[in-house]
Formats: structure tokens, C-alpha cells, sequence
């Protein structure tokens, strides 16, 4: 299963991830992020396809996608 | 946070100016990944001008010139001719290269010399709060047009293709593996390279310009508003082309044409 972290310290809560994973693997939550506002949460992370659209159009770099066997990358 | 940033951002200037959703940083990754994939992290030299998205090479791990506002293109046409070894790229917005920058986009493009610019068209000015720039669309009400835009918009491609530019291409920030390959190519070939991204502002555009606010429903839009171009394509009315517009190799580099030139007479440069 893929490993995904959303950096509290970047993170703007901008809900984008939220909107264009395919997988809907993120959802709104109670957390925090650094501005005091909430920020999404990994909650369905069992269903990524580790398609990495989310570190791509994360627009603060706070998504880091950990994928297993990750030999193939780029 | 992501890997990539860790190797090419000045993480401690973090969190970057611009608002949530600004698409400013999707370019910004874009950009790194495409110069992580090329491995040119080094030889990499970028200048822009003023506006928010200036400040997108500004947390680059890489030397970065951030100039004056309209600007960016002669810093780094003088850069480029000072020092020929750097892979050159400019950042600079709608109103910083369209409106005050336009004189400099024609030369620069004309010349044909070897930069990759970028430009991050939010179709406003962002960092002063609103105002309408020369590619804002007709009917938009903005700061400085209450009752709509009355002016037909510019489009940059055309322009710099009119003018010389030998590769054009434009995509979106819903098209973020597209764009990171368009810029692979610009950083590749030889000669001026623009590359215009359709990006959102939604804080001082949003609504009034794009018809959204919600920063992934304007990226939706822009999927929407767009089609693939390719060669006799046919143009879809009221849609706007995206993709590569133009690629000539053929064209000499100024560089180069100078270079040869002087050599013909016997003069050595530097
Ligand atoms: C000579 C000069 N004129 C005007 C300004 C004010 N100014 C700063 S940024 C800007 C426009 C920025 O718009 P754009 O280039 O589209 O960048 P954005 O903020 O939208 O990314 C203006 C008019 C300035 N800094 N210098
Ligand atoms: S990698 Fe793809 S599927 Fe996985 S969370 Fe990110 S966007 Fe969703
Ligand atoms: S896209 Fe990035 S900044 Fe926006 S909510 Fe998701 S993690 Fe936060
Ligand atoms: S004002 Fe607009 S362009 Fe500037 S950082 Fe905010 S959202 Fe981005
Ligand atoms: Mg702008």
C-alpha cells in the first residue's frame, strides 16, 4: 500500500488534492494546517493508484507520495 | 513534504507568498521536475520580473535573477550573451510580459536567442490587487474595467510566433505532466522557447474572470475551455488551442549568428 503524507507546515488548504485524485483518497478533516485552517486528510489510501497527480498539482509541495517497489519511477 | 522540494527549494523560506490554490506553485513544480529530469540543476540560470508570478524561481536552489517589472527578458537576453554556457528561463506574468514587457517579448523573440520563458497567464495583475491586463478576456469585471472589459485580449502565442519565436507551446495547470514536458522541450531546443501556461488566480480573479472561484473548479474549466491542437485540427470556436503550436529547428540561434559572424571578419568574442 502507498504511503502518503500532507506536510501540516505547507499545506494551504487549498482542497485541490481533494478534488482531483481519482481515487478520491483524500477527504476534508477536522486537522489543522499551519494557517489554523483544516486540511485534508489520507483517509482512503488504500485505493491509490500511485498516480502522483496530487504531488503534481499540490500547489505548495505538501503531498509526498510513497509508492512500494518505487524502482520504475519517472 | 514533497521529495523534489527538499532538493530544489529554499526550504526555509517556506511557506511560498503565493495564496492557497495559486497556481503559481503547480508551475513551479513543473518546472522542477522537468529540470530534475534533464539534470541540469547547475547549469540552470533564471530571471524574472515583478508580479507573483516573479516569484516563482525565487525559492529555486539555483542562481536567480529577480529583476524589474517588464523587465526579465533584457536581464536575460544580456545574461544569456554574457554567459552562453547557462540554460536560461525566464519566469514572467501577463501584465509583466505582455503589457509593460510587450516591446521586449518582440525583440527578444525575434532575435531568436536561446531562452525558455514561461508565461503564467492568470489573465489578471495579481500582486497589485486586480487590475485587468492585456489578456484578460472581453466582459471581465476587474479593478480597472467595473463595467467589463472592452478590449480584445492578446494572445501571447501568436504573438511571439508571429514575431520569430521558433518554439511555442501552451498548456494548463490542469495539465501538469504536459506542461512539465513542454518545458523539457523548451530547456532542449535551441532559440527562443515560450511557453504560456493558463493559471488561476483566485483571490484577485476568481469569479468575475473565470467564473469560479474554487481554485480545482477553475483548473476544470480550463480542461473544458481548451482543445488539443495538432495540424489540421479543426479550431474549435470558442475554445482556446493548447499543446505545441509551433516547433522550428531550422531557424539559426543569435548567439550563434553573432558568433558567426564575428568569426567571418576575424574578431574573436570574449
Ligand atoms: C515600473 C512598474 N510599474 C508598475 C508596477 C506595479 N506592478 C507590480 S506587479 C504588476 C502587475 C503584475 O501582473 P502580472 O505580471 O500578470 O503578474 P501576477 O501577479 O498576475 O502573477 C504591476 C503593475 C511596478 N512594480 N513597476
Ligand atoms: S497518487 Fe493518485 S491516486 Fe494516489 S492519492 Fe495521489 S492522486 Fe490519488
Ligand atoms: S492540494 Fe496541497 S495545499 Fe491544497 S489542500 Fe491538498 S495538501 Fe493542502
Ligand atoms: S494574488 Fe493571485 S496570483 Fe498572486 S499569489 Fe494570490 S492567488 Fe496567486
Ligand atoms: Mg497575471
Amino acid at each position: 500500500m502507498a504511503k502518503i503524507t500532507i506536510d501540516k507546515m505547507c499545506c494551504k488548504g487549498c482542497d485541490i488534492c481533494i478534488a482531483i485524485c481519482p481515487k478520491k483518497v483524500f477527504v476534508k478533516s477536522k486537522k489543522r494546517n499551519g494557517y489554523g485552517s483544516n486540511m485534508p486528510d489520507a483517509q482512503n489510501v488504500k485505493d491509490c493508484a500511485g498516480c502522483r497527480l496530487c504531488e503534481r498539482l499540490c500547489p505548495d509541495g505538501a503531498i509526498d507520495v510513497e509508492v512500494e517497489a518505487e524502482k520504475n519511477e519517472n | 513534504m514533497n521529495k523534489l522540494y527538499e532538493k530544489y527549494i529554499k526550504t526555509d523560506l517556506l511557506p511560498t507568498l503565493f495564496c492557497p490554490g495559486c497556481g503559481n506553485g503547480i508551475v513551479q513544480m513543473a518546472a522542477i521536475k522537468a529540470i530534475d529530469k534533464l539534470g541540469i540543476q547547475e547549469e540552470m540560470a533564471c530571471v524574472s520580473g515583478i508580479g507573483c508570478s516573479s516569484w516563482i524561481p525565487c525559492y529555486f536552489k539555483m542562481d536567480v535573477m529577480h529583476t524589474m517589472h517588464g523587465r526579465a527578458l533584457p536581464f536575460a537576453e544580456g545574461l544569456k550573451l554574457a554567459r552562453p554556457d547557462k540554460k536560461v528561463m525566464v519566469f514572467t506574468g501577463d501584465g509583466d510580459c505582455l503589457a509593460i514587457g510587450g516591446n521586449h517579448l518582440l525583440h527578444a523573440a525575434r532575435r531568436n536567442i536561446d531562452l525558455t520563458v514561461i508565461l503564467v497567464n492568470n489573465y489578471i495583475y495579481g500582486m497589485t490587487g486586480g487590475q485587468k491586463s492585456p489578456s484578460t478576456p472581453v466582459g471581465a469585471v476587474t479593478k480597472t474595467s467595473p463595467y467589463g472589459a472592452a478590449d480584445i485580449p492578446l494572445d501571447g502565442c501568436e504573438l511571439a510566433m508571429a514575431v520569430g519565436a521558433t518554439y511555442v507551446a501552451r498548456w494548463t495547470t490542469a495539465h501538469p505532466v504536459q506542461l512539465e514536458k513542454a518545458i523539457e522541450e523548451g530547456l532542449n531546443h535551441k532559440g527562443f522557447s515560450f511557453i504560456e501556461v493558463l493559471t488561476q488566480c483566485p483571490v484577485q480573479a476568481g469569479k468575475e474572470v473565470y467564473g469560479f472561484k474554487d481554485p480545482a473548479e477553475i483548473m476544470k474549466m480550463y480542461k473544458e475551455m481548451t482543445y488539443l491542437y495538432k495540424e489540421g485540427v479543426e479550431i474549435q470556436k470558442g475554445k482556446t488551442r493548447i499543446g505545441l503550436l509551433k516547433h522550428d529547428e531550422e531557424t539559426e540561434e543569435y548567439i550563434d549568428r553573432i558568433e558567426a559572424r564575428l568569426e567571418s571578419q576575424g574578431i574573436k568574442r570574449g
